[in-house]
């Protein structure tokens, strides 16, 4: 662990609506290969983390790099779940369609995509356990098959660092398995995984590393060293309690 | 054609208020021109029309107001600044505004020859860009942040589309005029999108439905005296919509209710021959036959619905006496587990 490469490193972001700071003077440095886990209050600023660093929201101070560059160059890269709340489901397209969606960062402008890319997109579905979805229409899709569609979408960018925003929230048992293994096999595949969570009790369970947030950071490291009842108090502000299995 | 996405970006008042937004436009290209060439007023068009456009854009992204209240905005406030124009103009001793006056409702019967051969043309870049940008606009329309992680200009795109409906409406104002464009503009498009889950298809549905529209409407205006084309035209889309609201297969109305009494009338035909089901299952020979009496406790039964099930064999009726076929053994035992499967 301790050689590791820094694959995302975030220096002095910061971010306001309206002069409210909503994330204060971040600074973070993520190893390659970790699961990690954003996790927080509601308004903490945990979505608005990602979305900066993905450059969806502008910050007002502080720069991002991936593997030593700016992200600008690096997009390629980098792969994205958003939340699932976040498009019009009754859009006229089809699972297979929004999932090739993932192969278009790398076609670039203009060109369409052709066999390779329904392949890669199809491979994807597969791997989410959706294949026999692929030509259903997506207001058709359950909120967990919709997320487990999202999952694909950004498989099929094939990205080395993924940021998924709440992929857990309101999902079944069968979507949030599926979502757990795809998980570990990135991990093992060597990619690096930044998710947004709200589960604290699965926090030691699914992920190697954390990040406590509240406007500021609070602290970030592996699970087993920082995520104890004394980050969580200061971060969630009251007393908090939960039995860590270790 | 263009009118798909106006709709499918919410932002279906977006014609609405440019091509009110164009009205201005023109006034003022006949003031300072003083000409009634088509063209140069329609250059006037598009440009108030641009820039009613990017107004109502940099409204909604620099305000906390919503894109409903700066369409409203931008809407009423070149439409009355184009009113007043108009007035005007009208009091001037060089004119009479009757020339400007088509743009209000539209005047099909004044194109020429010219003015097709142009909208023509420019349909067809229109076609052109939208199928060379078809991903980037289909990414722009459903998940515009995801686009923008992917490394594609949002902005750009955008621009163009907006550019796009832009011209499309400035184009349609000569026909039906600043008042009706845009129902030109969204009928088409909300009945495709009644029809296809496809946005390929929806897109060309809506082109079709706009051009025959627009035919069918001239022809009938032309056959009957003192019709104006462009209301007619915008009815005859009108009829197309309400057409589509009903008797489109998965979203229409009427074939919605139908498959609703359907599902009602087999849920009840099914309750019967579950029950039946229970009562054969005790025996082991399936085709042992039983009183239709002993049904008489249960509500769900009619002679009508013995004769349905007699008619899908799933059993035989024979006097008072009925009994189940291999067939309905076999179908009222997946019964529920076929249930079980779909609600999974």
């Amino acid at each position: 662990m301790e050689s590791q490469k820094i694959a995302i490193a975030v220096d002095d972001l910061t971010v306001a609506y309206n002069y409210k700071p909503v994330l204060w003077d971040i600074d973070l440095a993520i190893p390659e290969g970790v699961l990690m886990a954003i996790v927080g209050p509601n308004g903490a600023g945990k979505s608005t983390l990602i979305k900066s660093i993905l450059g969806i929201i502008e910050p007002i101070a502080g720069s991002v790099s991936i593997y030593g560059k700016p992200y600008d160059k690096q997009r390629k890269l980098v792969g994205y779940v958003p939340q699932k709340g976040s498009v019009d489901w009754d859009f006229p397209t089809t699972a297979l369609d929004v999932v090739m969606m993932g192969t278009y960062g790398k076609l670039g402008w203009i060109k369409r995509p052709g066999k390779s890319e329904r392949k890669t997109a199809l491979e994807s579905l597969e791997k989410v356990g959706m294949l026999s979805f692929k030509d259903r229409q997506i207001n058709q899709l359950s909120g967990g098959q919709q997320q487990r569609v999202f999952l694909a979408r950004a498989l099929a960018q094939d990205a080395d660092i993924y940021f998924m925003d709440e992929p857990f929230q309101g999902v079944d048992a069968t979507t949030e398995i599926t979502i757990i293994n795809i998980l570990k096999e990135l991990r093992k595949a060597g990619k690096t995984v930044v998710v947004v969570h709200h589960d604290l009790q699965t926090v030691p369970e699914y992920f190697d590393w954390v990040t406590f947030l509240n406007v500021k950071k609070i602290a970030t490291g592996p699970v087993k060293e920082i995520f104890n009842d004394d980050n969580l108090t200061k971060t969630y502000g009251i007393n908090y309690k939960v039995s860590v299995q270790k | 054609m263009l009118g798909s996405f106006a709709v499918l970006r919410k932002q279906s008042l977006l014609g609405d208020a440019i091509s009110h937004a164009a009205l201005p436009g023109i006034a003022i290209a006949f003031l300072i021109t003083g000409t009634k060439e088509t063209n140069v007023l329609l250059i006037g068009a598009l440009v108030s029309g641009l820039l009613g456009a990017f107004w109502i854009r940099g409204i909604t992204k620099r305000t906390h107001l919503k894109s409903d209240t700066a369409l409203g905005l931008i809407l009423s406030i070149f439409f009355g600044f184009g009113m007043l124009l108009l007035t005007y103009i009208q009091k001037l001793p060089n004119a009479n505004q009757s020339g400007l006056d088509k743009f209000l409702f539209g005047q099909a019967a004044t194109l020429l020859a010219r003015d097709v051969w142009f909208m023509a043309s420019v349909t067809f870049v229109c076609l052109v860009v939208l199928l060379l940008f078809w991903k980037e606009f289909k990414i722009l329309l459903f998940d515009a942040d995801y686009a923008k992680t992917l490394g594609f200009n949002i902005q750009l795109i955008d621009i163009l589309i907006t550019s796009f409906i832009v011209i499309a409406i400035v184009l349609g104002l000569q026909t039906v005029g600043v008042v009706l464009m845009s129902a030109m503009l969204l009928a088409p498009a909300a009945a495709a999108r009644q029809w296809t889950n496809s946005l390929g298809i929806m897109v060309v549905l809506a082109a079709f439905f706009g051009a025959s529209s627009g035919v069918i409407g001239t022809a009938i205006s032309a056959s009957q005296n003192n019709l104006s084309t462009g209301p007619v035209i915008v009815l005859v889309a009108a009829v197309f919509v309400g057409f589509s609201f009903i008797f489109s297969p998965s979203r229409g109305l009427l074939f919605r209710q139908i498959r609703f009494i359907q599902n009602r009338k087999d849920l009840e035909l099914h309750k019967t021959l579950a029950f039946m089901f229970e009562i054969v299952k005790s025996h082991e020979n399936i085709s042992h036959p039983h009183a239709v009496k002993i049904l008489n406790n249960f509500h769900g039964y009619t002679r009508k619905s013995l004769g349905k099930l007699e008619r899908k064999e799933y059993i035989n009726v024979s006097g008072s006496m009925w009994s189940m076929t291999p067939k309905g053994y076999h179908f009222a035992a997946n019964l529920y587990n076929q249930q079980g499967n779909e609600n999974e």
